[in-house]
């Protein structure tokens, strides 16, 4: 079942016009609009004339987060301020946001591929969207909002936390969709569980999961829990939001990208050549319809592979395959971006703190967990234990205040976190070793 | 009449006392008592011992975390009662007792107790002026 059959199922040549064409257009528009594109693109030596091909593309400079935190609030935004109608941004290394604005059509934009994505998971009008994506700055909320209400379903608007209500709402008002993180989910089927509700007694069929990496044991583990069909949504809200790429229902074999919009590559993040079909590397999205905040070559920092079989669905849209991590070292902690160099800054405003640390990353009870472990020197000892458990407290508290992520601070022994000769190994991630 | 108490930050892994133990026997050092607080993740011990500088030294050299703190020896009469009256004149003072353990030996017919306060000066005046006994570090650490 296709929202817009038209555009999903184009044949790729002509997929590939349109990329093109619009592709075009839209480095004509930075060029114009954005100082730092029209610098950048005056360096690598291309102008929106001389795109003859979609090969083309690869002459064209990357964009990096950095660059849309050094261009913080506005400079990225390739419209005036009136044309703005919405505002979203997500969490940055050095406190400042990364912030992105949407004109009226990229909402109407953003709201189609949403509605697309529901449809590909085999969600349709008349179904009951309980949607416990966060809304707020955050694009997870909001964007399955919208596409849910342009596909013309009822759309219950949860956000996350409150898990009891949660179900009570579930459970009365019979949702059929649950949008969340996947480690959500399980957790609330867990704490179901514990009120003596059993999740196969509600009438969930279809989970849409996204906003961190999860493994296809953990979709076993959610359907066999949820008795729904789970299906893995990927976005960022530099690109859009959630529902840049979304599994089929049919397939459930990777993630189609919406072509129309975004034209996706795979770098070696080393090297940054592109790479052919099948191999692993980074995905690098150009935006070609984006009217507020439109990215050349941005790197996502995400690691997967792209294919451009044929699928089942009769999409003919790209996939890529789930993410099997990042290039760089953030890492994803119940939804929550954390990079560790943010812990570092916290750490070290503590007095007494050593610069020896390690983030300890686990799944527990399908909930991701972590542990920062902090070396007791001298200057933080204590011969009273309640003046060390202060500390730990105070450093948790200033972790989530700043992060909001909850963890654990364990005091360690001196030299007991490994020296590395080289770099040094921050974190130590126990997820994905099960 | 202080008393020198020097603390290791332990953690709560297999052998860690056993080790620390074998440092300050290896490096002649007797330990007079101790007392051990724990927690889930750590453990402070607590030590005084016949030879406080050396003990630090040996177990800094080891890279343990260790710290020095003056504690108060109090001789307390051996009876029912003994250590409720103390507390009490403590209290009517207004100091707060951090930490206390008791000594492993007996002093005549006395037991004797291990305080820290927070205000280790006043708590010593307090108690001598109200004729408790309050023992000088040299006579513990060769005990």
């Amino acid at each position: 079942m296709f929202f817009n059959e038209e555009f999903e199922t184009l044949p790729r040549e002509a997929l590939e016009a349109l990329q093109l064409k619009r592709l075009k257009a839209m480095v004509a528009r930075v060029e114009k609009s954005v100082p730092f594109y029209k610098e950048a693109l005056a360096k690598a030596g291309v102008t929106s004339d001389s795109i003859k091909s979609l090969a083309d593309l690869q002459r064209l400079p990357f964009t990096y987060k950095q660059d849309m935190r050094d261009s913080y609030p506005y400079n990225l935004f390739a419209v005036p301020m009136e044309d703005i109608v919405r505002i979203h941004a997500s969490s940055g290394t050095t406190g400042k946001p990364t912030v992105v604005g949407y004109t009226k059509k990229d909402i109407e934009t953003w709201s189609e591929l949403m509605a697309r994505c529901f449809m590909a998971a085999g969600v349709h009008k008349g179904d009951i969207i309980h949607n416990s994506y966060g809304y707020g700055l955050f694009t997870g909320g909001l964007g399955a909002h919208y596409g849910a209400e342009r596909l013309g379903a009822s759309v219950i608007p949860m956000s996350g936390g409150n898990t009891k209500k949660q179900i009570m709402i579930m459970q009365d008002f019979g949702s059929t969709v649950l949008t969340c993180t996947p480690s959500y989910s399980l957790f609330m089927a867990e704490a179901a569980k514990e009120e003596g509700i059993d999740f196969r007694d509600l009438k969930l069929r279809v989970g849409i999961f996204g906003a961190e990496p999860w493994s296809e044991e953990m979709r076993r583990d959610i359907e066999g829990k949820l008795n729904l069909s789970a299906v893995d949504i990927y976005g960022l809200s530099e690109i859009m939001g959630p529902g840049v790429a979304i599994e089929c229902c049919e397939a459930k074999k990777g993630l189609h990208v919406w072509e129309d919009h975004f034209i996706p590559e795979i770098i070696n993040p080393e090297t940054c050549e592109v790479l052919p079909e099948g191999q692993m590397g980074e995905l690098v999205i150009t935006t070609i319809t984006k009217e507020g905040i439109p990215l050349i070559r941005y790197r996502t920092r995400d690691i997967t592979s792209i294919t451009y079989e044929p699928c089942v669905c009769g999409r003919t849209h790209a996939r890529i395959a789930r993410m099997s991590g990042r290039s760089d070292d953030m890492l994803i902690i119940r939804g929550v971006n954390v990079f560790p160099s943010q812990i570092e800054a916290i750490l070290m405003g503590v007095e007494g703190v050593e610069p020896h640390y390690v983030l300890i990353v686990e799944r527990k009870d399908n909930l991701d967990t972590l542990e920062v472990q902090v070396e007791v020197g001298e200057n933080l000892f204590s011969d009273e234990i309640k003046h060390l458990q202060a500390l730990s407290a105070k450093i948790e508290k200033q972790i989530k205040e700043m992060l909001g992520v909850t963890c654990r601070v364990r005091l360690v022994e001196p030299k007991s976190i490994t020296r590395s000769e080289g770099k040094a190994k921050r974190v130590i991630d126990n997820r994905n070793k099960a | 009449m202080h008393v020198e108490q020097i603390s290791i930050f332990i953690e709560n892994k297999f052998g860690r006392l056993a080790e620390v133990t074998r440092i300050l026997g290896d490096a002649g050092v007797n330990i007079r008592t101790l007392s051990l607080a724990d927690t889930s993740d750590f453990g402070i011990l607590r030590l005084i011992v016949n030879d406080t500088e050396k003990a630090r030294t040996v177990l800094k050299e080891r890279g343990f975390t260790v710290s020095k703190t003056e504690v108060v020896a109090v001789e307390i009469p051996d009876r029912p009662g003994g250590l409720a009256d103390i507390l009490q004149v403590l209290d009517a003072d207004g100091i707060n007792v951090e930490y206390m353990y008791a000594f492993v030996e007996r002093c005549g017919e006395n037991a004797v107790m291990i305080f820290r306060f927070d205000e280790t000066q006043k708590a010593i005046a307090t108690l001598t002026g109200k004729s408790f006994n309050v023992l000088p570090g040299e006579r513990l650490y060769s005990m």
